[in-house]
């Protein structure tokens, strides 16, 4: 290929010397202002580098003359958003959890809040639609161990279940009746047996079993097995098993005992997030 | 091997051999010069008619009642909802937007394959702004003649004057562009009085500030330069162009040999066109091309050269239509010597009926949704996480999220009901702890212009538990206006 530069006769214009199978490509000038506009974005940018964080320095950036930080930009969105929210905010910490439930502005902001707190502190047990899991209460149902009421689960929260850094913690400790040999084996699964039966009628159950749960059981969970809310025993007649429903589970819930705990968030949390957190707890379906 | 052999010649030259080379061209300059016409006559009616829509249309009422607004066009962004006289649409009728945009560009393809670029010469606002510019100037500074002499005469008080009044004149126009754009978002007598006062919102003052400097710089400034260089549609247009689109065409057969020197010609017996080169054609164009070097892409086919060229043919006692709008196909009969009179049989061929059967299509499928659209919606969100609640008692429950939209600007009274889910109960927790059955209808305030959310729990007990998922509906409707929605959607047994 030869590079030959040329006028190209229709045009009038030169050619840059390219040619391909002899087609040639014309050296058009480019309008002027375009040149303009070029230069007009070299000069915005050096203003820009110069008034913005732009050049990256071995171990930090240049910082710009107008100090602009994306980092400062969210803290005061933070912190207008926080100002525009204090009203309301004081105003949520002055109500009780009866006032706020029944305000429907203040109801909605509480379980707005209550949901993003939940978010971050409670999904990591309770799971991200308070589904629970095992050992993990499920919060949509309307089973619950220590109460449902806004107060009892505002209780819940504050202070935890059997968590000992806090000192008013809820505690219950239901003997491990296999492991410490309060019941033998064969008795363990009588009781476990009578136990199922207090919530599915045909299952098989023993009189030695019934005895059993009258004389180890029924002062917790309650002759019908009803369960008890101070005591956080849980109901063993309900459809709804913490630990699993079938008999092994059930065994082994007797032989070892179980004893879930929740940690205390009054230390953790501001007062403000926790009556949010009760709201949006109990609201989630099975609040009472 | 001698010397001559071993030394390499090259084939090559300097590049700025001819000192004329130039990595960047400044524009030549255009001064557009006055015309009279039939085409220019066109062009002021379109430009005045174009002009007033886009002025005055924020400023139309329509009253619509107590709860929504009565300018005639709006795009309210911060309520999202648009208003085009009688018709009101939400975001999720967008589609109506969408459909409107895709009949503009068809139209456009078919008005091009059929009558050229009329388009660009006559309707885009470029070309009318560029005219309104051009007016303006005239009137500060005369036509092209003074125009050029001016522009050429050293800086003199005169001088001053007058360019100071085209800019401020000029700027004066592109404010109030730019001010119009705002009233379309806006109720316009609101943020007018806003605006003058200051207290119309930021974003208000920044578009019109950006909106006042572009039409400034492409009206005053750019001109022809957006046309070739900015604009894709020239580059486009090519190919909705065939053989029956019109054009400008210079009928050279006609005009060629042109010659300034008539007499002289005629006495050396030379043979003459009717083209006596005046160049009027040239100068009245605002492309500053001349339409007898053929068809350009600069051409923006604004019919200027033909008005001028058919004063003169008048003058010199030559029939009209040296240059004119004609077809390829025409002007290559109107050679051969079968001129051809009649327009009409380049409406209808595969091309053209193929765009008008999709234009009519859309516009059809959209006037047909739109005339049996439904102001009443009921969206129904089933809960996902968890899809299913187990209850103590052994029942199952599984939440909604219930939205039912009012889409029109008035209260209304609905019934809302759960359909087809025998033994089911419901309970919607914004009315607190009652139960409703399947069929149950329960009366509900519909806010104008609004939607209703409903917290909705299902509960089935554990005797009655279907085998299987199950789907059921919620239906709202306004026995007022006869309108109803119904929505599917489903039960689930487990929660994942």
């Amino acid at each position: 290929m030869t590079d030959i530069k040329k006028v190209d006769e229709v045009s009038g214009t030169t050619t840059t010397g390219h040619e391909w199978d002899g087609i040639y490509e014309l050296d058009t000038p480019m309008p002027r202002w375009w040149l303009w506009t070029m230069y007009g974005t070299i000069i915005w940018g050096v203003i820009y580098m110069v008034l913005y964080p732009a050049v990256p320095l071995l171990d930090d950036n240049t910082k710009g003359t107008l100090g602009y930080s994306s980092r400062a930009e969210v803290a005061q969105s933070i912190a207008d958003a926080a100002k525009a929210q204090s009203g309301l905010r004081s105003k949520l910490e002055a109500a009780s959890l009866q006032e706020i439930k029944a305000d429907p502005q203040m109801l909605s902001f509480a379980k707005a809040g209550g949901k993003a707190a939940f978010k971050v502190n409670c999904v990591q047990c309770h799971g991200s639609g308070a589904e629970g899991a095992k050992g993990n209460p499920n919060l949509n149902d309307d089973d619950w161990l220590w109460g449902g009421s806004l107060e009892d689960i505002h209780e819940t929260i504050k202070h935890g279940i059997r968590f000992e850094q806090d000192d008013d913690t809820r505690i219950s400790d239901m003997p491990a009746f296999g492991r410490d040999e309060m019941l033998t084996e064969e008795q363990v699964d009588d009781v476990a047996a009578f136990v199922l039966s207090l919530s599915d009628t045909s299952a098989q159950k023993t009189e030695t079993g019934a005895k059993l749960y009258a004389d180890n059981c029924s002062s917790c969970h309650g002759d019908k097995g009803q369960g008890n809310r101070e005591l956080g025993a849980p109901a063993l007649n309900d459809q709804i098993w913490l630990y699993g429903g079938d008999k092994a589970s059930v065994v082994q819930s007797i032989h070892s005992s179980r004893a879930g705990v929740m940690p205390a968030w009054a230390h953790r949390l501001d007062k403000l997030t926790i009556k949010q957190l009760a709201i949006y707890v109990h609201a989630l379906g099975g609040g009472e | 091997m001698n010397i001559k052999s071993s030394i390499e010649r090259f084939d090559v030259q300097a590049v700025n051999r001819d000192g004329s080379q130039k990595l960047f061209q400044p524009p030549k300059k255009i001064y557009p010069k006055r015309v009279e016409g039939l085409f220019r006559q066109l062009k002021w009616l379109i430009m005045t008619v174009t002009l007033a829509v886009y002025y005055l249309t924020p400023w139309l009422r329509w009253d619509r009642g107590d709860y929504a607004p009565d300018q005639a066009v709006l795009v309210d962004l911060a309520n999202r909802r648009f208003y085009f006289f009688f018709i009101e649409i939400w975001p999720q009728e967008f589609f109506f937007v969408a459909g409107l945009l895709i009949m503009a560009g068809i139209g456009l393809f078919l008005l091009t394959s059929v009558w050229g670029r009329v388009w660009c010469g006559y309707a885009c606002p470029q070309t009318v702004w560029v005219d309104l510019f051009l007016v303006v100037e005239r009137f500060f500074e005369g036509d092209r003649n003074q125009r050029i002499k001016l522009d050429t005469a050293p800086w003199s008080f005169d001088k001053i004057q007058k360019k100071l009044s085209k800019h401020i004149v000029w700027l004066l126009i592109a404010l109030a562009t730019g001010g119009a754009w705002i009233f379309y978002f806006a109720d316009a007598p609101t943020l007018a009085r806003d605006f003058l006062s200051f207290q119309a919102p930021w974003v208000a003052y920044s578009t019109v500030f950006i909106l006042t400097s572009t039409t400034y710089v492409l009206g005053g400034f750019m001109r022809e330069q957006v046309c070739t260089y900015m604009c894709p549609w020239p580059r486009i247009q090519a190919a909705m162009l065939d053989e029956k689109s019109l054009v400008v065409t210079y009928n050279d057969f006609r005009g060629e040999p042109r010659t300034a020197h008539r007499k002289q010609a005629l006495k050396d017996g030379q043979p003459i066109g009717d083209c006596i080169d005046c160049n009027k054609c040239v100068a009245v164009c605002p492309m500053g091309i001349d339409i007898r070097d053929g068809q350009q892409m600069e051409c923006i086919t604004c019919a200027l050269c033909i008005d001028a060229c058919d004063s003169v043919m008048d003058k010199i006692g030559k029939p009209r239509g040296l240059v004119s709008y004609a077809t390829l196909e025409e002007y290559d009969k109107a050679k051969a010597g079968t001129p051809v009179e009649n327009h009409v049989p380049i409406l209808f061929r595969p091309r053209t009926l193929l765009y008008s059967a999709i234009w009519c299509l859309i516009g059809l499928s959209m006037v047909l949704v739109l005339a049996t659209r439904s102001r009443l919606d009921v969206n129904v969100l089933h809960d996902r996480n968890p899809l299913a609640v187990q209850l103590k008692d052994g029942s199952v429950r599984n939440g909604y999220t219930v939205k039912i939209l009012n889409m029109e600007p008035k209260p209304h009274k609905a019934l809302f009901t759960m359909k087809g889910f025998e033994n089911a109960k419901m309970r919607i927790e914004n009315l607190g702890s009652q139960t409703f059955t399947s069929g149950q209808e329960i009366e509900l305030e519909l806010a104008p212009d609004q939607l209703r959310v409903l917290k909705i729990y299902v509960t089935v007990p554990a005797q009655f538990l279907p085998k299987s998922d199950l789907d059921f509906q919620f239906e709202a409707k306004i026995p007022q206006t006869n309108d109803s929605h119904v929505t599917d959607t489903r039960f689930h047994l487990k929660k994942r």
